[in-house]
């Protein structure tokens, strides 16, 4: 089987998922997925022709509850959960654009 | 008398009859804690003083006749991904490690209306993702039966807490054997609960589709009395279900005579250790004397639940875990621009698995791949349900093992991901499939460590493998607790 993970290829994923990889990181990494992924295989192995795609558990659909305002009398300490300044009630995060 | 031996239900009676009080529980565990938790690390955060206060509170209940419930009063652990005012809730992440909750999670608001004292917080793989919880940013948690080896995870310090009697019980999450598999190595008794029984709401997810909280404790009775409590609907989380939530203690008592026990022999029989193949034949061997019917089953997709697993939870976890951006709560480790927030401050904020299992997931559900994978793995998960849906149809319950090994020695499989991802062989399908299921201890190894066994049970049955695991510890299978 070919390889399907080198380090770069560890390091354009974590690109994907925001994440930077030291050169070891991705060097440890990259065999680790290999096999992991080998791992997987085994599922190719079973047929799953017209087998349909369980995503959850218990059937619910379209929960509904009332469209009620609750309050929330936690805002305060809301805010103060993030790590960045505040003005007016809001985030301050550098700018975007 | 030392009260930190007793079990919960024993604890409650004592003290609804007025002959201890909440304060003398609460004292007699935190003198336990301060003897051995230096040399076991079950906790990440001690409550003492929120503990004392409590207890003060829910003896002055007593005294005016106003107690809340049965657990009124009684010390509990949370595993620390649930949320709670009371102190910090990190997740065992450096991601993590200074937050504070503006609220409670619905299974704590819970157990607090129903009079619940707060010990501590307990040790957890990062983010529940492992099954040693050597991947907490706070070290491992040891076993209390050896301090060599771990305590299992990723529920790994609610169970050590339980086994090493630091409280009266606790409450663990389980996504792929989190709470029975610490359970086994422990040898406590721990519920996980099927998908839907209990809210998630305000405990950190790690797959959204399969995570559930659940008790772990000494007995399966103290298992009801507070899946009691905690099980039901919530409006703040749309995946749990009108089931009604039966009386689960008072169901415990009723035999099990005639009741169906399949056994899926195929799956396990090579390849579990001689010890743990030696304490299911007992068990077997008890559920026939209790007047179980012993039926053979077959679980045919089972085999295939941990690759399943492992597909489908990376999937969910690599979305899941985008939330840790660095703006809104935990650590921001740039301030520089919005590329160098997100990505210093997940690289420096999560640790090697939850990185690993992020990668996993996003390779996954990418575009090229998500076909021969994700969507592969969601239609094994359909006929590993089948499977299941089949056994009912002749079963009432099934027998397992819950791990091949009991518990191994701290530093082993942490350099061999798969080897570490087939703890959970036994304990994936059910979780997959969303049944219930109750690990409690089934014997001890020649050297002595605990060994447990499972029943699982259909989704919502919890009053059932609650009643035959009670049944079993009733006729003496009740491993003696460290001490």
């Amino acid at each position: 089987m070919t390889s399907k993970f080198s380090p770069d290829d560890v390091k354009h994923l974590a690109q994907l998922a925001k994440l930077k990889l030291s050169a070891e990181e991705a060097n440890t990494f990259a065999p680790q997925l290999e096999n992991i992924v080998r791992f997987f295989e085994q599922l190719q192995e079973v047929n799953t022709k017209n087998v349909t795609e369980t995503s959850q558990t218990t059937g619910l659909e379209n929960v509904w509850r009332e469209d009620k305002i609750d309050s929330c009398s936690y805002e305060k300490e809301l805010l103060a959960c993030s790590p960045h300044k505040k003005t007016e009630e809001q985030i301050c995060i550098p700018k975007i654009l | 008398m030392n009260l930190a031996h007793k079990t919960l239900s024993e604890l409650s009676k004592l003290f609804q009859s007025g002959k201890i009080s909440s304060r003398d529980i609460v004292e007699a565990f935190i003198t336990e804690i301060e003897a051995k938790e230096k040399e076991i690390n079950a906790f990440v955060t001690t409550t003492f003083d929120t503990a004392r206060e409590m207890a003060d509170e829910a003896d002055a209940r007593y005294k005016n006749n106003e107690l809340l419930s049965p657990l009124d009063g009684m010390p509990l652990v949370l595993k620390d991904v649930i949320c709670t005012t009371e102190c910090k809730t990190t997740a065992c992440s450096n991601i993590l490690k200074n937050f504070q909750s503006p609220y409670d999670a619905t299974v704590w608001r819970k157990l607090k209306e129903a009079g619940a004292v707060l010990l501590g917080k307990t040790n957890t793989d990062e983010f529940t993702m492992g099954a040693s919880t050597q991947t907490s940013i706070f070290g491992v948690t040891k076993n209390p039966h050896d301090l060599e080896r771990v305590a299992g995870g990723s529920s790994g310090g609610s169970a050590a807490a339980v086994a090493a009697n630091f409280c009266a019980g606790a409450l663990g999450t389980e996504t792929n054997g989190s709470i029975r598999h610490p359970s086994h190595f422990c040898g406590v008794t721990g519920l996980k609960v099927s998908y839907g029984r209990v809210s998630r709401w305000g405990t950190m997810p790690m797959a959204s589709s399969l995570d559930v909280t659940g008790p772990i404790a000494k007995t399966a009775e103290d298992c009801a009395l507070l899946l009691q409590a905690i099980a039901g609907k919530d409006l703040k989380d749309s995946t749990t279900t009108e089931d009604d939530v039966p009386p689960y203690t008072t169901n415990l008592e009723r035999p099990i005579r005639g009741m169906r026990i399949g056994i899926p022999r195929a799956f396990f029989e090579n390849g579990i250790d001689a010890d743990v193949a030696q304490v299911m034949e007992s068990a077997e061997e008890q559920l026939r004397d209790l007047g179980a019917e012993i039926i053979d089953i077959d679980l045919p997709h089972a085999k295939y639940a941990v690759a399943a697993y492992y597909i489908i939870a990376p999937g969910e976890i690599s979305s899941n875990q985008a939330r840790y951006d660095g703006i809104r709560f935990g650590e921001c480790a740039s301030k520089e621009n919005l590329e160098k927030i997100y990505t210093e401050t997940r690289s420096e904020g999560f640790g090697e698995e939850v990185k690993r299992r992020i990668l996993i997931g996003t390779f996954v559900l990418s575009a090229g791949y998500s076909d021969q994978y994700y969507r592969q793995a969601q239609r094994v998960r359909t006929l590993i349900r089948q499977d299941f849906d089949t056994a009912w149809k002749n079963v009432d319950a099934i027998l397992s093992p819950v791990s091949p090994t009991p518990a191994f020695k701290i530093g082993e499989n942490l350099d061999d991901p798969v080897k570490m991802y087939l703890e959970d062989m036994f304990l994936a399908p059910s979780c997959l499939a969303g049944q219930c299921g109750i690990s409690l201890p089934g014997g001890t190894s020649d050297n002595g460590l605990p060994i447990g066994v499972q029943i699982i049970g259909p989704a919502m049955e919890e009053a059932r493998i609650l009643q035959i695991a009670h049944q079993m510890q009733q006729q003496g299978n009740k491993l003696t607790v460290y001490s």
